[in-house]
């Protein structure tokens, strides 16, 4: 690693830092990803890596957290978005191709993809 | 630099270890690698939040879930259920009073801000929590004098027990004359009781470090020297790696943040002697002589090691010094009492619901301490007395637990503050079989170079130990009352001086009860055996 020689340095190495540090602080964006054995085998861990990457990719502040079943099995996997406190609103049959366009138009356009939903609040 | 949904922080300090605590971290990663969990959870270390009773820990994030005490059984449960499937394990929850989420009276976290949050191994998250923030700023904007007013102004103590401002001792420093100047770290914490230091410097190194070379910096000295304590093997290795990462980073060195300031840190280990701990038998030791104190004066600041001017400080010192450079004097002030400003470590121990370390401001009173972050007194029991300040502290009865602890309003209720090691014992703890064990310590560690220590130590604990069996004579409290005050007026060094504190302070407060050891030959309590 290059030696720091300004503090200008020092701030810059702390922001990058802080990003990978992020998932320790609670961001306003909350991502729930239904991870029962239903989830899992209808293919949640690959769609929480996709939102995961995606995440990284357009560098959006959000935490991700994995929950378990929560009685809707037919429509896993599940994935629930809350964001600055407002209520959830919970995708069904999320699978990696739709992980995009998901993020796009709900966390960066702020849309919500109305057919995907299936609950709100 | 790679995402991870959720980070897991297993606590490796030397409790935790000797609980387990490096298996239950190889099991984690192992189970993780089986359910191919390690690309998007990553497992930390960290110190110890500062409990220490129930470990080791698991911290998850982003939910922060504590799970304890975690043994290497409940892995498989806790990444199958919890990681995997994303169920908490209820069964090992466990409420953590220090976490920020139950907000207690006024903990205020200064030195200990990092220590449990941070993996202390990555130089990258110290600088992610404002890392060497204080020592840019020293190195690139300011002067040596600005930097010894500003640690002047801050009012801040010697945290080691003897209360010297710190910023009065830099000063002395660097206006005595001699080259090179020394900058010594004093982690010798041997006192019994008192473990703030290691936590401090298992949970958060760096921030010794930089405040070292920041030290260096005002006093203008090159030169600083870490004398740890042998047993803290866990310490000594992270301030090795610590040093080295600082050297890579240009915090360490040569050309500092790129200026022309050099400082460089080395490591001493102590052989384990309680006498240093005392400054200048600790600085005897790094000379390679027999740990024994000096005669003083003249002190450290003109003469130190190698007879040039030195500043040794305790480590909880150094470790307010960052902050306090970042915020100023006047933050640092907000905290504490008028006379004595920021906060203060305690360790806490003995007969107590929460056993630990805890950070409070200074003038909290003993009464706070241990019903509201120690949580009172476990059975039905009756305080009955605490000792403040480890084994050379002084015994205090239930009449002065509202007294504010700090320095100043401690010495004038006429006891001390000292390292910060508080023992709490119930009713059911007897006077005398207290005082023998404290005064046997000091008969075995005083380092024979002076007679009032020499010959005191042994005699008082011939004496104790003679009460405690039921052969004590009409004369024994004058005589320990003679000998004590002789000890603490003519003895050399603290450690004669203070050995002499617990009992008198003992006598002071609990006549009654060794009375009744000499003259109807009984233990109130049925502890000694008569």
């Amino acid at each position: 690693m290059p030696k720091i020689k300004s503090l200008e340095e020092l701030r810059k190495l702390r922001e990058e830092t802080i990003k990978s540090m992020r998932v320790r602080k609670s961001t306003s964006t909350k991502i729930t990803v239904g991870m029962g054995t239903c989830g899992i085998a209808a293919g949640a861990r690959e769609v929480m890596h996709a939102i995961l990457d995606e995440l990284e990719k357009r560098k959006i502040d959000a935490n991700v957290i994995t929950v378990g079943c929560i009685g809707l099995c037919a429509e896993e996997p599940l994935v629930t978005i809350e964001r600055g406190g407002q209520p959830g609103i919970t995708y069904g049959k999320i699978n990696v191709e739709k992980v995009p366009k998901l993020i796009e138009e709900h966390l960066i356009k702020g849309d919500i993809i109305d057919e995907w939903v299936i609950s709100r609040g | 630099m790679a995402l991870y949904r959720a980070h897991v922080i297993v606590s490796i300090d030397s409790f935790s270890i000797l609980k387990g605590a490096i298996e239950v971290k190889d099991t984690l990663i192992d189970k993780l690698k089986k359910y191919k969990l390690d690309q998007e959870v990553k497992v930390l270390e960290m110190s110890t939040l500062g409990q220490i009773k129930d470990v080791p820990v698991i911290l998850i994030y982003p939910e922060k879930v504590v799970y304890a005490p975690v043994k290497v059984e409940d892995i498989d449960e806790i990444v199958e259920e919890h990681l995997l499937k994303g169920r908490v394990v209820k069964r090992l929850i466990k409420e953590l009073p220090w976490l920020p989420k139950k907000p207690k009276l006024e903990e205020a976290r200064i030195v200990l801000s990092n220590a449990g949050l941070i993996d202390p191994e990555l130089i990258e998250e110290y600088i992610a929590n404002d890392g060497y923030v204080a020592l840019g700023k020293v190195v690139k904007e300011m002067k040596p004098d600005e930097v010894l007013e500003v640690i002047e102004n801050s009012n801040l103590l010697g945290r080691g027990g003897a209360a010297f401002p710190t910023g009065l001792k830099w000063k002395f420093t660097r206006k005595a004359k001699g080259e090179p100047k020394y900058i010594i770290a004093n982690a010798d914490e041997s006192e019994p009781g008192t473990f703030k230091d290691r936590l401090i410097l298992e949970g958060d190194p760096h921030r010794i470090i930089e405040a070292m070379v920041i030290a260096g910096f005002a006093v203008g000295s090159h030169i600083g020297y870490i004398y740890i304590r042998g047993e803290y093997a866990l310490v000594i290795e992270r301030i090795k790696n610590a040093i080295n990462q600082a050297h890579n980073m240009g915090f360490l060195g040569e050309n500092i943040f790129g200026s022309d300031f050099n400082f460089e840190i080395k490591i001493h280990k102590g052989a384990g002697a309680y006498v240093c701990g005392e400054e200048t038998a600790l600085i005897e030791s790094i000379e390679g002589k027999r740990g024994e104190p000096r005669t003083r004066p003249p002190y450290p600041p003109t003469y130190g090691l190698w007879g040039k001017p030195t500043v040794v400080n305790n480590v909880e010192t150094f470790a307010n010094v960052p902050p306090i450079i970042r915020n100023g004097p006047d933050w640092f002030k907000r905290f504490g009492t008028e006379r004595c400003s920021g906060t203060k470590v305690y360790t806490i121990l003995g007969n107590i619901n929460n056993k630990g370390l805890i950070e409070v401001p200074m003038g909290i009173s003993l009464r706070d301490v241990i019903n509201i972050y120690g949580d009172g007194i476990p059975g039905d029991k009756k305080f009955k007395l605490a000792q403040t300040g480890g084994t050379s502290g002084s015994i205090i009865p239930e009449s002065m637990l509202d007294v504010p602890m700090d320095y100043a309003s401690m010495m004038e209720a006429g006891a001390a503050l000292g390292s910060g090691a508080l023992l709490i014992c119930d009713e059911t703890n007897c006077i005398v079989d207290l005082l023998k064990p404290l005064t046997h310590f000091f008969n075995y560690e005083s380092c024979g170079k002076c007679v009032p220590c020499r010959v005191g130590t042994t005699k008082i604990y011939k004496i104790i130990e003679r009460i405690s069996r039921g052969g004590g004579l009409n004369t024994d409290i004058s005589m320990l009352e003679d000998i004590s005050k002789t000890m603490a007026a003519t003895s050399l060094c603290g450690l004669g001086q203070a050995a002499a504190v617990p009992v008198l302070s003992a006598i002071k407060h609990f006549r009654g009860e060794i009375e009744t050891h000499i003259f109807d030959k009984i233990c109130p309590l049925g502890v000694c055996k008569i």
